[in-house]
């Protein structure tokens, strides 16, 4: 298959299967993109953080990128239309007959399961970008003795807590949290506190 | 001008304003969809600025597309929300696709490679706050807590494929809507 319509066609079905918005696509994005090899988890990783600081929906943000990134301009192009085309055609269909789609019991069956499935599955992520960050070089017991004694894992954790702590009680803007966890990093590696 | 083509003219470009302009995406394009669309151009009424939500909601894709389709449909027929999707997309298009040329020679810079190192710990933390809000909006009952404990464990440890987790998650939800029904109870 070309890989603009593999593009296409992988963007189009999670266009079509991801519900509730933002963060809600990561766990499929993170799927589709690993299992062709496009991007590697950190990358991804890295590319919420560009996301989160320039404007628009991540999840066309990440069709674009990823598009790009396999197929050059076309590419982001097929994958960016994949993505808005489902919701697009979607809304056409239902903007008609609105009122008994929003009264409709199977709609809100099937609502009461999606949005469900959706906090797990962003757990699930969690997890394993945790997992990812915290422990780069597996969750082998030979290599964890050397993990928790590098800088890394140590400033990790405190910017981790540090951030989450911003965030959860004192509302801190996404982005002053991308730059400020930046600085830290930065003021880390120079002062040899963490090696890359 | 028509007064068709000006109001899709109209779409496109607001559209595109409210691309310029919300970071972060999702529920942070709400409050500035409302300025545009409903308080400045009267285009909508508030409250079925509520219900382009819920149908946002409701249906796959980022809000702001559904949002943009929605709007512009009501306002000008399909042409209209053309428009106003095409325009809500087109600006964060443009700065990805730049983006997405140097993004990769960037990261190799030391002092780049040494933010992105900072930013991944920060990135973790947004990702958790983004879990505790999505539970906060969804349904609390034994079967959607069974449903996101069972989603988190067959991903994250057994790597079950996510388009199987997710219609399975509707299949559940369904039939615990028409059992609900049938015993004459709400959900």
């Amino acid at each position: 298959m070309s890989v603009y319509l593999l593009l296409f066609l992988e963007f189009f079905k999670m266009g079509a299967l991801t519900f509730g918005g933002g963060y809600a696509m990561i766990p499929f994005i993170e799927e589709t993109v690993l299992s062709h090899g496009w991007l590697t988890t950190r990358e991804l990783v890295d590319f919420i953080a560009v996301s989160e600081s320039t404007p628009g929906a991540f999840a066309v943000n990440m069709s674009t990128y990823v598009g790009s990134e396999v197929g050059g301009l076309f590419g982001s192009v097929c994958a960016t239309v994949g993505l808005v085309l489902p919701p697009f055609i979607l809304i056409l269909i239902i903007a008609k007959c609105y009122e008994k789609f929003k009264q409709s019991l199977i709609v809100r069956g099937v609502m009461l399961g999606l949005k469900s499935t959706v906090v797990g599955l962003i757990g699930a992520t969690v997890i394993k970008v945790g997992y990812d960050i915290f422990f780069p070089f597996g969750f082998d017991i030979e290599v964890i003795p050397y993990e928790l004694s590098s800088g890394n894992f140590w400033f990790i954790i405190v910017v981790f807590a540090v951030m989450l702590f911003l965030l959860l009680y004192k509302k801190l803007n996404p982005i002053l949290v991308i730059v400020l966890s930046a600085g830290a990093g930065i003021a880390a590696g120079y002062t040899g506190l963490i090696s890359l | 001008m028509k007064p068709k083509l000006k109001l899709c003219l109209q779409l496109l470009l607001t559209f595109m304003k409210i691309g310029v302009v919300t970071f972060g995406g999702g529920y942070a394009m709400i409050p500035i969809i409302e300025n545009e669309t409903s308080k400045k151009k009267k285009w909508i009424e508030p409250d079925d600025l509520i219900d382009v939500i819920a149908l946002s909601e409701s249906t796959p894709g980022p809000i702001s597309i559904c949002a943009a389709t929605f709007i512009g449909y009501k306002l000008a027929g399909l042409a209209g929300a053309f428009c106003a999707t095409v325009g809500v997309v087109l600006p964060s298009f443009v700065i990805i696709y730049l983006i997405s040329l140097f993004l990769r020679q960037f990261e190799e810079i030391r002092i780049v490679s040494y933010a992105f190192f900072g930013i991944r710990a920060g990135v973790l933390a947004l990702l958790i706050k983004a879990v505790i809000s999505m539970f906060k909006k969804s349904p609390h009952n034994i079967i959607a807590y069974c449903i996101m404990a069972g989603s988190l464990i067959a991903v994250a440890f057994f790597s079950t494929n996510v388009i199987i987790v997710l219609l399975s998650a509707a299949v559940i939800g369904l039939t615990a809507a028409l059992i609900a029904k049938k015993r004459g109870r709400e959900l």
